[in-house]
């Protein structure tokens, strides 16, 4: 296993496989309807509403609880930390529901692989921007089957024909006697109903909700005033807060330590030693990290990673040469390429990226007499169940795990070593205490931390004919798997091909005849994990430049050359025409500025950027415009996709200008946001959402906004100045060139 | 050591040790936590709250050296300003994960009481040290202009 912490590899519940969508994602798409009517017995399973559940209403079944007063729950099996995910999930349910959306609120719903799980994954957890695809048709089922229920409930009680009954906006009424009734008062006979064994769904032509421009989102008003708590700003009675001195290079472990000075810090209560470094357990945050600089560590680097980015990348440029193992082969790329009339080649290098969300990473654990408890931001809830369970030596149903607002992730919070669980399990467990423990990284110890996006070293050749025509293309990566060696690679690995390094370079859509994949996987000592859109980070910018570069050799004008070799692909084509115009490509624009393109499908979702740009200040490009199209099927919130691609390209776009991890002899050079910067709102662009009408079932909108990004600014700054950035950031590239 | 600040309008007497940051007096002392901790170093404005109505970091400012000044935290802000901000900030639909969004608003507020008509550059020069990773500026910006609007009476 790559990382610091070996634990045993949580698994998921008995019984269920782990199933991450990979390359049978479009497969698994399509059956989404049916895996969702499929469970409708599944959501009988839920057990009747627990006691302080009940306080709160009744549960009609796994997804919503509906009290007195009408409020309608739903329960979230995924984590919100952004996304959106609380108001979508709750739409969808509160569509088939005809809910009043005013009476509507959300909740996460407890960690519980069997009830909660993601569809796509068999376990309990959030990523791959599934949250919307995996639940379409479940949570549809769920309100439809609850709007049944209740429609039985008030058959029942006013003794009428319940087809005679019609539900709107949250009223219930039988036009024949004129009765009606709000959802509060038939709750709980409803609950009492058995529910029917299959409902019929909405014809999207009778969808209220779903597609409305003007729903506000669930937690937006707590937000703006400071209400929303997250895992920094949860407590419980006798919190203990703990920080942990970790080793300064990966695969280090403590050799000794002493605590004499730390000891002394007014407030600390304890020091331990656990598996990850040292812990300092204090009254509060400020003693704890006052404990934690006063300690003194010495560490045994034998097993750590003592190289730096620089030998790690050579490393990886030495492998370009070299076949790596076949990922596609279309016709003979190599033949095509020895008989092509011009051959470009290029060689792009990826550094490694933080995640930096910005709640820095924490757990409280409470232990108590042969179970525990536990609350945090997780993501991959059964995976962090697990592992604490495991660390403490319990089963994982005796462990409660509660899912809270998370300050981000961009996939930070979804480590298959579970890492902040096992740390806080592991720092509860050392310190043997009754009082519950909140472990908090500060913002160094997240920079510094390792899960990073690992490097990769690209190496691309085209071969054109004699009439410039695109006759010839090969792709060879070079890096690190992401999964090998954690419980998602039996899923994700095939074959030796760790889908997650070549998703976007695999499924290249250009029509090309002769075209060829390879890849050599290359162990570096340094956990790593997926960075918001994963390999779609870094294969969008070397397929999408060099494009640009082949459109600009072969006199090609960038989205004519897309167009032509799109034509078998229309919801690729759709974006990028929809992008396109609306951009307004080819018109004239301000003296020194120019347009970029790209056009990326990730996660089943299809996005087109045309970006203007200029030279800004420092000589770094300053993007003044993106204009994004997105074709991501039924789109269930728009606001929430538009913003969903606002971030995303300014996330994408903050790390391509900037950021980058850099070892040095093992150490990570970054430590804050001063060194890592991310973008700031003076740098964010306009951004214009355009949103393809689809009746395709929904995918996901998290991180298909990212990828285009990046090559769209170096299309367009490659134009403006005639030079192709193929090192990211932009900052060193343009800085190591003068 | 004993400290007695005023926040939020209270007269707050509390135990701390010297040098303590502002920002873990607040959220942990008095249960403030609508201020957060984002980086430690004042370089991401997520636990920004306001000295006598001027935006400060609270995570390197020392509690003893507040003095008698006024702090204001999220949980405290009242005023034509401050509502409208609020009321911005939700019709425009700022916040995604909304874990810098206080430290946004307060900084806003901050702002439109010294500038009721800012234009992009002077929301970018007095924002730009309020990190988003969910890069929701846009979103801010069009939301300072809208509060902005409402103060003027434009609106609402």
């Amino acid at each position: 296993m790559i990382g610091r912490v070996q634990l045993p590899s949580p698994r998921p519940a008995s019984g269920s496989v782990l199933r991450i969508p990979s390359l049978d994602r479009r497969q698994i798409l399509k059956s989404g309807l049916a895996l969702g009517a499929g469970l409708v017995m599944g959501l009988r399973l839920a057990p009747r509403a627990a006691a302080a559940e009940a306080a709160a209403g009744e549960g009609l079944n796994a997804f919503v609880r509906i009290a007195p007063d009408g409020t309608v729950t739903v329960l979230s099996k995924h984590i919100e930390f952004g996304q959106g995910t609380y108001t979508g999930l709750a739409t969808v349910l509160a569509e088939e529901l005809d809910a009043d959306w005013s009476a509507v609120r959300v909740e996460a719903a407890p960690a519980d692989a069997q009830r909660y799980a993601n569809l796509f994954f068999g376990i309990q957890g959030t990523g791959g921007s599934t949250a919307m695809a995996n639940s379409w048709g479940q949570m549809r089922t769920a309100g439809a089957t609850a709007r049944a229920m209740l429609v039985a409930a008030a058959a029942a009680e006013w003794e009428v024909d319940a087809s005679e009954i019609t539900v709107a906006a949250g009223i219930v009424r039988h036009a024949g006697s004129g009765r009606e009734a709000g959802f509060g008062p038939l709750a709980e006979r409803a609950a009492g109903i058995e529910p029917p064994a299959e409902v019929a769904l909405k014809d999207p032509s009778e969808f209220t909700l779903i597609g409305r421009e003007d729903l506000p989102r669930v937690d937006v008003p707590a937000k703006s005033r400071g209400e929303a708590s997250f895992t920094f700003d949860f407590s419980v009675p006798e919190m203990l807060t703990a920080v942990v001195a970790h080793p300064p290079r990966f695969g280090a472990k403590v050799a000794s330590f002493d605590d004499a000075a730390a000891r002394k810090v007014p407030g600390v209560v304890q020091v331990v030693a656990v598996p990850q470094g040292v812990a300092v357990l204090a009254e509060g945050f400020w003693a704890a990290r006052q404990g934690r600089e006063a300690l003194s560590v010495e560490w045994d680097e034998s097993g750590a990673e003592t190289r730096g980015s620089a030998e790690i990348l050579a490393g990886f440029r030495q492998k370009t040469r070299q076949p790596g193992a076949e990922v596609r082969k279309d016709g003979d790329p190599e033949g095509a390429l020895a008989g092509a009339a011009k051959v470009l080649e290029a060689e792009y290098e990826f550094p490694f990226l933080a995640h930096a969300p910005m709640e820095p990473l924490g757990c409280v654990v409470r232990v108590g007499d042969g179970e525990a408890e536990a609350w945090a931001g997780s993501q991959l809830q059964t995976v962090d169940q697990g592992t604490i369970a495991a660390i403490l030596g319990l089963d994982p149903s005796k462990v409660r795990l509660h899912t809270l607002l998370a300050g981000g992730s961009f996939g930070r919070r979804a480590t298959p070593t579970a890492d902040i669980a096992a740390e806080a399990a592991a720092v509860a467990k050392a310190a043997g205490t009754a009082r519950p423990v909140k472990l908090v990284w500060t913002r160094e110890d997240d920079i510094r931390g390792g899960y990073y996006r690992p490097p990769y070293v690209h190496r691309l050749r085209a071969g054109l004919d004699a009439e410039g025509r695109l006759v010839a293309w090969h792709q060879r990566i070079v890096g690190p798997s992401i999964v090998t060696g954690t419980p998602f690679e039996a899923a994700l690995v095939q074959n030796g091909i760790d889908s997650t390094s070549v998703e976007g370079a695999s499924t290249l859509p250009y029509a090309i005849a002769n075209l060829g994949v390879d890849l050599h996987t290359e162990p570096v000592g340094v956990p790593l994990l997926w960075w918001r859109s994963v390999g779609h980070t870094h294969t969008a910018y070397s397929t999408e430049t060099f494009l640009d570069d082949i459109a600009r050799e072969a006199g090609q004008d960038p989205v004519e050359l897309r167009r032509a070799l799109l034509a078998e692909h229309p919801r690729h084509l759709g974006v990028l025409e929809l992008a396109a115009g609306k951009a307004g490509w080819g018109s004239p624009l301000p003296e020194g500025r120019t347009r970029g393109v790209a056009v990326h499908e990730s996660f089943s979702s299809f996005v087109a950027q045309v970006v203007e740009v200029s030279v800004g200040k420092g000589g770094m490009p300053k993007v003044h415009r993106v204009v994004c199209a997105v074709d991501c099927g039924i789109a269930i919130n728009p606001d929430n996709i538009r913003a969903q691609m606002e971030g995303g390209i300014g996330f994408g776009l903050g790390a391509a200008l900037h950021d980058e991890i850099l070892l040095e002899e093992g150490r990570v050079r970054e430590s804050n946001f001063h060194d890592y910067r991310s973008l700031r709102i003076h740098e964010m662009p306009e951004v214009e959402v355009h949103i393809v009408a689809s009746a395709e079932p929904p995918t996901g909108v998290g991180e298909p906004g990212v990828p285009p990004i990046a090559p769209a600014v170096a299309n367009a700054w490659a134009t403006l100045t005639g030079e192709s950035v193929r090192r990211l950031p932009f900052r060193r590239a343009l800085q190591e060139r003068s | 050591m004993k400290v007695t600040i005023d926040v939020n309008g209270e007269t707050r007497e509390l135990e701390a040790e010297a040098g303590t940051p502002l920002l873990w007096v607040l959220r942990e002392s008095l249960g403030l936590t609508g201020t957060k901790f984002g980086c430690g170093v004042a370089q991401c404005g997520a636990c920004t709250v306001h000295l006598d109505g001027r935006p400060v970091r609270s995570c390197v400012m020392p509690v003893e050296s507040v003095g008698d000044r006024r702090v204001t935290t999220i949980e405290g802000l009242s005023g034509d300003v401050a509502d409208a901000v609020r009321t911005s900030w939700e019709e425009i639909q700022v916040p995604q994960c909304g874990y810098c969004q206080s430290g946004q608003v307060m900084t806003t507020i901050a702002l439109l009481s010294r500038d009721r008509s800012p234009d992009d550059d002077a929301i970018d020069g007095a924002l730009a040290g309020n990190i988003c990773r969910c890069a929701t500026y846009p979103r801010i910006r069009r939301a300072v202009h809208g509060a902005a609007g409402r103060l003027k009476g434009g609106r609402g």
